[in-house]
């Protein structure tokens, strides 16, 4: 294969500056609205003794998981091997520590005492999951940043497959990291799950994949670069299987729990008296998040086409906040089961009854500003150092490919 | 006064070398002991720790409730505590702090009606504990589960792991607080076992278990656990009793009876 080079973007039209000032003006907005939580406390969110984590935490692990699964592009290529996928690894590594980054800022932001960071980093507790993420998350920033040093220095280079390989086991790590915060509280009939791990990093594939595709789409039409359809049509078979592996976890969570009584309340709860929760576990996670991206990505009028790679890739990302959502707040708000066998009549606190939970528009900016922040550091950054190659025409990056394109992959439609 | 402080006070002529000095140290350490004498001796009396000394796990302290002597509809327990710890909300239920709470449960299949008081557990092994990345939420060596109000950064993941959901976000700023509960927003917080009364010593018990008695339905009855002759031992011992969801296998401190 040529090598390939590398530039920076331009970043001097109308339309990336308005991007920065958009993506800007969502950052200070998150901030004051963090501010305002603060001041107030967090009575002015829709959280409350019963739903303990909200919006903030949908968005926050959301990103997080995002962030791991950016990073495998990056992988695919240095620890498997596959040439084509080289020429992504920088943008994915990029966008693994922006992602990261803003899932982090808005879950500091979120603690009743941000002001407090420099305890979380200087007092632990090595039994809690939490204490671990604080070293697998800073940990895999720092990694990250070598791997993208040995992948953008060229007498660095021959080391970009030790390290990748590194960081492609600690990324499995940390999301197992993300999941058990959930599969190890014992107290809550919707967690509890050894199967939250893998199922977490299965997630992270499929999130972090419709971002990649996403970011790279926007990024070339933006720059006005080559794309190459053969390239994109590989990304997005991939993110097919990735998106089946979600679902495949899905089924073997909720299945599991059908078969034990102990758990029917809550799969009853999830699957048909929920609310919001049900409609968003059947309409967002599992028909607009998994089955209609299935469709898009593999029937022929449509897996050809960029303009419908795209609305794949969103709607995974729009299924994947239902997940978290339908994951967070559901867990949360079927009732604990305290006195099994028996019926709550009364109590003075909520006991036995589904928790109510609406977000709070603190909590909805926090989030987008969050959100902002890690696109935001991509738009820079893009603009500041070598992130992206001048060219990502199939010729350039799977000539071997580009061959077979003549001919059956000659349909794909450059229309966008 | 003793023989040796006599001596220390009383000048000695064939002594001339810094003579006052001498005097002087003797007579402070007399005051001293005059004065330090009759504190050790109250707080042996009372029993009580004196803050220096660490906690030891020589006590266990837990509690029996009986659900067969709890009235329906009494919340004098929760009014004990809410008095006891400053514990005034602001009318708003699903934020305001809760460290003890009255439930009603029935058996789906028997019909039975119970009903109890339910709060922190104070469990041997708990999981908020497990859960807190900085050790604020710690166990005392005498069973009283806790909340380091300084090393809490407000994360909750307390919240979400306990199985009684004993714990409370503090949503909003607070006053009226009173100095031996100090509380703080952003913070979480949880029944203390009334640990100022406990490290106080004497015969003190909880705010809920007293107001229980005050009521005369003595349903709440506190104790040492690690002491074989202590009324709380004796009774768990003659009786039955069950912890709430034993399957956890967290060997909880508060034990019910007649659930």
């Amino acid at each position: 294969m040529e090598r390939t080079d590398y530039l920076e973007i331009d970043g001097s039209s109308p339309i990336y500056y308005a991007l920065l000032a958009v993506l800007g003006l969502f950052v200070m907005i998150g901030l004051g609205a963090a501010y305002y939580m603060e001041h107030h406390g967090h009575h002015v969110t829709g959280m409350t003794n019963q739903i303990v984590w909200g919006t903030p935490h949908i968005f926050a692990v959301f990103l997080i998981v995002a962030a791991s699964g950016a990073l495998n592009v990056a992988s695919i290529a240095s620890v498997f091997g596959r040439a084509p996928y080289k020429p992504l690894s920088r943008l994915s590594g990029l966008l693994a520590l922006a992602l990261l980054m803003g899932g982090l800022a808005i879950l500091v932001l979120d603690l009743g005492r941000p002001d407090r960071l420099i305890v979380a980093m200087t007092t632990y507790n090595f039994k809690s999951i939490f204490a671990w993420n604080i070293f697998l998350y800073t940990g895999f920033m720092v990694i990250v940043m070598v791997y993208l040093w040995m992948m953008m220095e060229r007498r660095m280079n021959p080391y970009s497959k030790p390290v990748g390989l590194f960081a492609f086991v600690w990324r499995l790590v940390l999301t197992t990291g993300t999941g058990s915060i959930f599969g190890f509280l014992v107290a809550r009939q919707a967690y509890d799950a050894a199967i939250m791990a893998p199922m977490f990093i299965v997630m992270s594939f499929s999130y972090g994949l419709a971002i990649f595709i996403l970011v790279l789409m926007v990024s070339y039409w933006g720059t006005g670069r080559p794309l190459g359809d053969a390239l994109l049509r590989r990304l997005k078979n991939l993110l097919g299987v990735f998106v089946a592996g979600v679902l495949y976890f899905v089924l073997a969570y909720h299945l599991t729990n059908l078969y034990m009584t102990e758990h029917h309340g809550v799969e009853r709860f999830i699957l048909t008296d929920g609310g919001p929760l049900t409609v968003a576990f059947w309409l967002g996670q599992i028909i607009m998040g998994s089955l209609l991206p299935l469709a898009v990505f593999y029937h022929p009028a449509t897996g050809s086409s960029r303009t419908w790679i795209a609305v794949g890739a969103v709607l995974v990302i729009l299924g994947g906040f239902a997940q978290m959502y339908v994951t967070i707040i559901g867990g949360q708000a079927y009732p604990l089961v305290i006195f099994p066998g028996k019926e709550v009549l009364s109590s003075g606190f909520y006991d036995g009854v589904v928790a109510q939970y609406a977000p709070s528009l603190w909590e909805m900016l926090l989030g987008f500003g969050g959100t902002a922040l890690a696109f935001i550091i991509v738009a820079l950054a893009v603009k500041l150092l070598r992130f992206l190659p001048a060219s990502l025409s199939d010729d350039v990056v799977m000539p071997e490919a580009g061959l077979a394109s003549a001919s059956d992959e000659g349909a794909v439609r450059a229309t966008g | 006064m003793t023989k040796a402080c006599e001596s220390a006070t009383r000048p000695r002529p064939t002594e001339n070398h810094r003579p006052d000095r001498r005097r002087f140290l003797g007579g402070a350490a007399c005051a001293g002991a005059l004065t330090l004498v009759p504190g050790v001796a109250f707080i042996s009396l009372a029993g009580a720790r004196s803050s220096e000394q660490p906690v030891s796990d020589e006590h266990r302290w837990g509690m029996l409730i009986d659900a067969n002597k709890c009235a329906e509809g009494c919340d004098a327990c929760v009014r004990g505590c809410v008095e006891e710890h400053g514990l005034w909300g602001h009318d708003r239920p699903e934020t305001d702090a809760q460290w003890i709470r009255k439930v009603t449960v029935r058996d789906k299949q028997t019909g039975h009606v119970t009903s109890l008081p339910l709060m922190c557990q104070h469990c041997q092994y708990p999981p908020c504990v497990d859960v807190c990345p900085t050790g604020a939420s710690f166990r005392r060596a005498d069973g009283i589960v806790l909340v380091d109000k300084h090393t809490c950064i407000g994360c909750r993941y307390c919240m979400m792991a306990c199985p009684y959901k004993a714990r409370s976000f503090i949503h909003e700023a607070l006053d009226q607080q009173k100095p031996y509960a100090p509380r703080g927003k952003g913070t979480v917080e949880s029944c203390t076992l009334c640990v100022h009364r406990v490290d106080a010593g004497g015969e003190r018990i909880p705010a809920c278990a007293e107001a229980c008695n005050a009521e005369g339905h003595r349903a709440m009855l506190f104790g040492d656990l690690n002491d074989p002759e202590s009324e709380l031992s004796q009774s768990l011992t003659q009786y039955a009793s069950e912890e709430l969801r034993a399957d956890l296998g967290l060997r909880l401190g508060i034990r019910y009876r007649g659930l």
